[in-house]
């Protein structure tokens, strides 16, 4: 316990520094709204709408546009941003087994993560539908959203601890299985190519739940006369959750899927903190960082942003069709 | 006045970005006859499904009360034979000091300072623009409107090393907790925007417009009206930022400059977790430091946290 005195000065300064931060963006705030609010009457009319967008409007242009645009331009230069080399970064990638295996691993996990994701979350959320306790069943599941992928990744290294037979008891719980049914334990994070399906359990771990409480919401949409109608007409529950459900909770399902698959193509932190993407379990968001952030080659990191936004962008125009048609319908 | 306000408090009361639906009433009424579509079989298999999804964490919480020697040497499950109990490892993370020690008492007080006003600006802001953009007629309000929804296609990873230069060589702010506060409120606004607009935009016209014969401009209807009314979104919504920044990592190993001045609690984690052989006994407690805060908020708002959820994506 010694040595904390400087932790509490520590603190009290931290705290300081929150509460002036604070104090100045209210500060700012209030005096751009007040300012607006006493502007001429000629024009008060423009003076207010401008207090009101430009701090965010300001805010995005700086800080989201200007760098979108600004990245594009860097991934055709080399690493010191001075020198045009036009696709060479692209052909880079392209080039290299590394990267190739990369791509590849991103490919795999926004194959698998919103496919199994969504399938475990819709069957979970009709087994549970009315049963008793489906709040407490419903929150255990959807716990790991709120948890951080770090946290999460920390979880699961436990799970896949691996101990030398005979050196040791195993302390991971998958090989403490797989050694009582007399198997031999394996190094799920070391093993290429199985190691990247076991980053893949941790996301659709985490995945599942929200894909549960959406699809849950979307079920208990589905209008009870149609199911009524359909049980009437001897359909059995498969048949009725096929002809019924599914097509009443589409909609839902497209939003779920495209959901998971843009946070899926975006995963960072469960590779950086399970494997550091080493073994071949690299993914294109870490590979950007590696090569951006530690080894200061900002051409190539650049070049694999400008991929993953490619590789996003026909998600989002698809799930902005999908809406559109679905209000047009309505 | 007071009510007309009461009138759209009650319209208001309902999960975000969902129309009122008359037949909502009759459902609920419906759905309590309706059948269930599940067997024993099904209960079973959900059963199961729960206590996979739940083992994980809870054999981590249990480690986290083992004695050091106990983590290294075998699992978690024999607490269940030979029952044990301490609070060492969690008082050896938290207040050791010294440069190999965890110290997470440091990285987690800088959780806090990230976390609260980068949860705080971009509502804040993002409140202001959707009241402009539902109820301030302009040119070019539609367009911009969608540019900002389109914003949420850019990956953060494209925006990081030009705003990283800008904090670094333009402003010298770089690694200290305010580029860390406008980073993620940056990063927050196009969906923090998109989401309160989905809220305020169903806020009744006829109080907005009794306000404005009355005589208020827009700065009074934003504090008297809009702030007021839209306080349950602002707390769903504020929740869920909240948490997003509390648990990333990305941005806060770029702006942070990844000292214990100022990285937060997942920065030191992974950091830890790294040297995963050396750091066992400490990880499984670490781990839950960092999961204490998101965890009460989850159980404690979870109303909230999923109707944050369900405005998100059922966009209206």
């Amino acid at each position: 316990m010694r040595g904390l005195a400087p932790f509490w000065s520590d603190l009290f300064e931290k705290f300081g520094l929150m509460l002036l931060g604070l104090a100045v963006f209210a500060a700012v705030i209030g005096i751009i709204l007040f300012l607006a609010d006493r502007a001429p009457k000629k024009g008060r009319d423009f003076w207010q709408l401008l207090a009101f967008v430009a701090p965010a409007l300001a805010l995005l242009a700086v800080g989201l546009i200007y760098p979108a645009v600004r990245t594009t331009l860097l991934a055709f230069y080399d690493r010191t941003g001075n020198e045009f080399v036009g696709l060479d970064n692209f052909v880079w990638m392209f080039t290299q087994p590394d990267i190739l295996q990369t791509l590849g691993n991103t490919l795999v996990w926004v194959a698998l993560v919103p496919t199994l994701s969504t399938i475990i979350g819709l069957a979970y959320a009709i087994f549970i539908d009315k049963s008793y306790g489906e709040k407490i069943l419903k929150s255990l599941v959807f716990m790991p959203m709120a948890i951080s992928f770090v946290g999460a990744g920390i979880i699961w290294r436990f799970m896949y601890e691996f101990r030398e037979v005979g050196f040791a008891e195993q302390i991971g719980l998958l090989n403490q299985l797989i050694v009582m049914f007399g198997g031999q334990p394996q190094q799920f994070l070391v093993n290429s190519p199985f190691n990247t399906l076991f980053l893949i359990v941790v996301m659709v771990w985490i995945q599942t739940g929200f894909a549960m409480v959406l699809l849950s919401a979307a079920i208990k949409g589905v209008p009870v006369e149609i199911i009524e109608a359909a049980r009437l007409d001897g359909a059995n529950a498969w048949q009725q959750f096929r002809n019924v459900t599914l097509p009443g909770i589409r909609g839902t399902l497209v939003v779920v899927v495209t959901t998971i698959s843009i946070a899926t193509l975006k995963v960072f932190d469960i590779v950086r903190s399970m494997t550091g993407g080493n073994f071949d379990t690299s993914v294109v968001a870490n590979e950007m960082y590696t090569q951006a952030f530690n080894r200061n080659e900002f051409g190539y990191g650049s070049a694999l942003a400008v991929i993953l936004f490619l590789m996003v962008l026909p998600i989002v125009v698809y799930n902005v069709r999908v809406m559109r048609k679905q209000k047009e319908i309505r | 006045m007071t009510d007309v306000t009461d009138k759209a408090e009650a319209k208001l009361d309902r999960p975000l970005g969902q129309k009122n639906d008359p037949r909502a009433a009759k459902l609920s009424r419906a759905s309590k006859a309706k059948q269930k579509l599940t067997s024993p079989g099904a209960t079973v298999a959900a059963v199961i499904i729960a206590v996979i999804w739940t083992i994980p964490t809870f054999g981590l919480l249990v480690s986290s009360f083992r004695t050091p020697e106990e983590i290294r040497t075998n699992g978690w499950w024999n607490m269940f034979v030979s029952p044990s109990f301490t609070l060492e490892n969690y008082s050896d993370v938290l207040t050791t000091q010294g440069a190999s020690s965890a110290n997470l008492g440091s990285y987690f007080v800088n959780s806090l300072i990230i976390s609260v006003p980068a949860a705080l600006f971009p509502i804040i802001l993002a409140t202001m623009a959707a009241y402009a953009f539902a109820w301030i007629k302009f040119k070019g309000s539609g367009a911009i409107f969608v540019l900002i929804f389109a914003l949420q296609i850019v990956p953060l990873q494209m925006a990081l090393i030009p705003l990283l230069q800008i904090f670094s060589s333009v402003l010298g702010i770089s690694g200290t907790f305010p580029a860390v506060w406008i980073a993620h409120t940056i990063f927050g606004l196009p969906l923090t925007i998109f989401l309160m607009h989905n809220f305020i935009s169903e806020i009744p016209g006829e109080v907005i417009e009794a306000a404005r014969v009355d005589g208020a401009n827009h700065t009074q209807i934003f504090f008297r009206i809009i702030i007021p009314l839209s306080l349950p979104a602002l707390a769903s919504i504020g929740i869920f930022q909240f948490l997003w920044v509390w648990n990333d990592l990305l941005v806060a190993l770029v702006f942070s400059g990844g000292t214990a001045d100022v990285a937060p609690l997942t920065q030191r984690l992974a950091e830890l977790v790294g040297n995963f052989g050396r750091n066992q006994e400490r990880l499984p407690a670490a781990a839950f430091i960092s999961l204490v805060i998101p965890l009460i908020v989850f159980f404690s708002l979870q109303r909230y946290f999923v109707r944050g959820l369900l405005a998100g994506s059922t966009k209206g």
